[in-house]
């Protein structure tokens, strides 16, 4: 499904990713772990093509495909979505009028007819149902005056309406409490399909215990330095990034 | 000491030339168009040494005076009416103007909302309708050359006036068309009266040919009495090449409102002047713009808010996007008297510039002599966030989409303050007609 070959990137000349390899195959969750500072965040932004980092070598591949060369919407296009970790406010742009564009705009990408108002409206209300997010929020602008929580389960909606084949989700249980980190998790795992992937950005392994991840790999200095399965979150949990971090400073 | 000879420019000798020719054969009494002219001509065209036309030099955009438009055949009228699109989803009664010149046949004057009677202007003139004598509701509109030239010129318009009372439901729609293919000018005057507690809804719009450079200059007086609520929605979709000039001046009473919306996106060169003057205790306005420019266009939004009275409450915020190597200009001055207490006045003007090439020029004044008052005024100039733009395209829309959308969440904050359906919907699709030719 991905495949990340050497990928080195740099934003105004700080190296930020140093040759990072990662694969991630069809159906799999896999959980992206690090300390600070060690280039998840640039990750998942490079994937999802925000224009101001410098790709310098590499190529990240979705079903063989490099993506780099596409723009931001080429890519949501072809089956790519990140949760960002800080959801914008959009002022003045209602939540149900960005939904539709959105759905619409990929639609058409694809080739496909536009959705019927009743059958959008239909889809937009089951998936905002299972997220517990109020009708009315739906109305309001994008974001604005949502809780932390409120964002982060509309990113999930927007994920659940768009139906991706790759989701890049960037450190979605910050600023949760436990009751949002449940229903986020559930609308996660109620993706989780055998042609849908998941790349989950985090620094706790809390989320894990929600979303239980088929890999774990760690970062540091914008590389994979260790790769395991659910397990080896555990293990973090309990050493930390120490052992990590010392590699670094070595 | 030497004698100083002003220059003239071709315009200003044209203006007077056309004046010595029309004044006797336009309505009404020629004393106060007399008048008016007098002042004009002593001053001429404003210019950019003139500080309330720093930013829009009239003298350098009217090269010519365009001779008065006669009125058009019934059959010309009948065409040019054929293209005009604005509001013209909204249920309305209308009132249309070809030229500057009303037009009975495409008017519905037999068939007015109830509480609401109009005179055709050149009628009023020639009977000496009493409702004459109070056009320049706001004195200071008096000594602005574009007011004044209106004054002198006015050929038609109409006066419109609610009974007491009288709650309007069904708007009144002046629709003006311009049509032809040489130069042209028009003076249009229209005075809206509101009697004690009236409500009442207008849309004006102005729409003409691209090819021709015509000059519009209109003017729309208007007297909300005590308790009485004007809403207004004014369209600018004149041609490409107009040189547009429009004034709208209010004076408010007790407790009345006022809320007027421009959307302007047409003409090469555009002055909106918006005078308000708050006359009665605890007055309210709502003074809003939508303005959409591209290459060569210059639009300007010149606003004076005089608070005379208690309590009054003024809101005011003008919304331009600016793509290509338009410029766009705001002014507003607040004004508070000292018997003004207690006034409350908020003036803001945002920019948001899609090119590198553009410009805007913001002029906030402020004029305090009460000293219980809250005022303020603040003025922004920005880029489309690059980081909303991502956000948007992460979600699948193209980039001229995503720009789109955010350029018309930025705009949908001024249009929000439409209060009629119909006329904010028709506002929302203008902007949309202009994204659209942007792509």
């Amino acid at each position: 499904m991905l495949e990340i070959k050497n990928l080195v990137v740099q934003i105004e000349d700080k190296r930020i990713l140093n040759g990072l390899d990662l694969t991630v195959n069809d159906g799999e969750v896999a959980a992206i772990m690090g300390p600070n500072g060690s280039g998840k965040s640039t990750l998942s932004y490079v994937i999802a093509g925000k224009a101001d980092y410098e790709v310098l070598d590499g190529e990240v591949l979705l079903d063989g495909e490099n993506i780099l060369e596409m723009a931001p919407d080429e890519r949501a296009a072809a089956g790519l979505f990140l949760a960002f970790q800080y959801p914008l406010e959009i002022p003045g742009v209602a939540t149900m009028t960005f939904l539709k564009a959105a759905l619409n705009a990929q639609r058409k990408a694809r080739g496909e007819e536009e959705l019927s108002t009743p059958d959008f409206m239909r889809r937009v209300y089951g998936a905002a149902e299972q997220l517990e997010i109020d009708r009315d929020m739906l109305k309001r602008a994008l974001n604005v005056g949502f809780s932390g929580g409120e964002k982060k389960r509309m990113e999930i909606l927007q994920m659940a309406l768009l139906q991706p084949r790759f989701c890049v989700l960037d450190e979605t249980d910050s600023g949760l409490d436990i009751d949002a980190l449940r229903i986020v998790s559930e609308g996660v795992n109620a993706l989780r399909a055998e042609n849908r992937s998941f790349l989950v950005i985090t620094h706790y392994q809390r989320l894990l215990n929600h979303i239980v991840p088929d890999t774990v790999h760690v970062m540091s200095q914008g590389r994979v330095v260790k790769s395991g399965g659910k397990e080896l979150a555990l293990e973090l949990e309990a050493s930390g990034y120490a052992e990590y971090r010392a590699t670094e400073a070595a | 000491m030497a004698d100083i000879t002003t220059l003239r420019t071709a315009a200003e000798t044209g203006l007077s030339k056309l004046f010595e020719v029309r004044r006797l054969k336009l309505p009404g009494s020629a004393i106060a168009r007399e008048e008016a002219f007098r002042f004009f001509e002593a001053a001429g065209l404003p210019h950019r040494r003139v500080e309330a036309f720093k930013y829009t030099d009239l003298r350098a955009a009217l090269r010519e005076a365009a001779p008065p438009a006669e009125a058009p055949s019934a059959e010309a009228a009948r065409e040019a009416v054929k293209t005009a699109k604005g509001f013209a989803e909204a249920e309305a009664a209308r009132l249309t103007f070809v030229n500057g010149h009303l037009v009975p046949a495409l008017s519905d004057l037999g068939a007015l909302p109830a509480g609401v009677a109009v005179t055709p202007l050149t009628e009023a003139l020639t009977d000496g309708d009493p409702l004459t004598q109070r056009f320049a509701p706001v004195a200071q509109a008096n000594e602005n050359p574009i007011y004044q030239l209106n004054t002198a010129f006015m050929a038609d318009g109409a006066l419109i006036r609610v009974a007491a009372g009288a709650k309007v439901e069904r708007p009144l729609h002046l629709r003006f068309v311009a049509t032809g293919t040489e130069a042209f000018s028009t003076a249009t005057r229209t005075l809206v009266v509101l009697e004690e507690g009236a409500e009442f809804t207008l849309f004006e719009s102005h729409e003409g040919p691209g090819g021709v450079a015509y000059q519009p200059n209109d003017a729309l007086d208007a007297i909300v009495a005590d308790g009485a609520v004007l809403r207004h929605t004014r369209l600018n979709a004149e041609g490409a090449q107009a040189v547009a000039l429009s004034t709208i001046s209010v004076r408010l009473g007790a407790k009345s409102h006022i809320e007027t919306v421009n959307v302007a996106a047409g003409a090469v060169f555009s002055r909106h002047q918006i005078y308000l003057l708050f006359a009665g205790d605890d007055a309210t306005a709502a003074v809003n713009g939508a303005t959409m420019l591209g290459d060569g266009q210059l639009a300007d939004s010149t606003l004076l808010a005089d608070h005379a009275a208690v309590g009054g409450v003024s809101r005011e915020q003008f919304k331009t996007v600016i793509d290509g190597d338009a410029t766009g200009v705001f002014q507003g001055k607040i004004i508070v008297q000292q018997v003004a207490q207690k006034t409350d006045g908020k003036m803001k003007s945002d920019c948001l510039l899609l090119s590198d090439e553009g410009q805007m020029m913001n002029k906030p004044e402020l004029e305090i002599f009460a000293d219980d008052v809250a005022c303020g005024h603040g003025a922004t100039c920005g880029a489309i966030d690059d980081d909303l733009l991502f956000y948007l395209m992460a979600r699948g829309l193209p980039r001229p989409e995503a720009e789109g959308l955010l350029v018309q969440a930025f705009l949908g904050e001024a249009l929000e303050a439409i209060t009629h359906e119909d006329a904010r919907e028709a506002m929302i699709g203008v902007v949309e007609t202009w994204l659209a030719g942007r792509r």
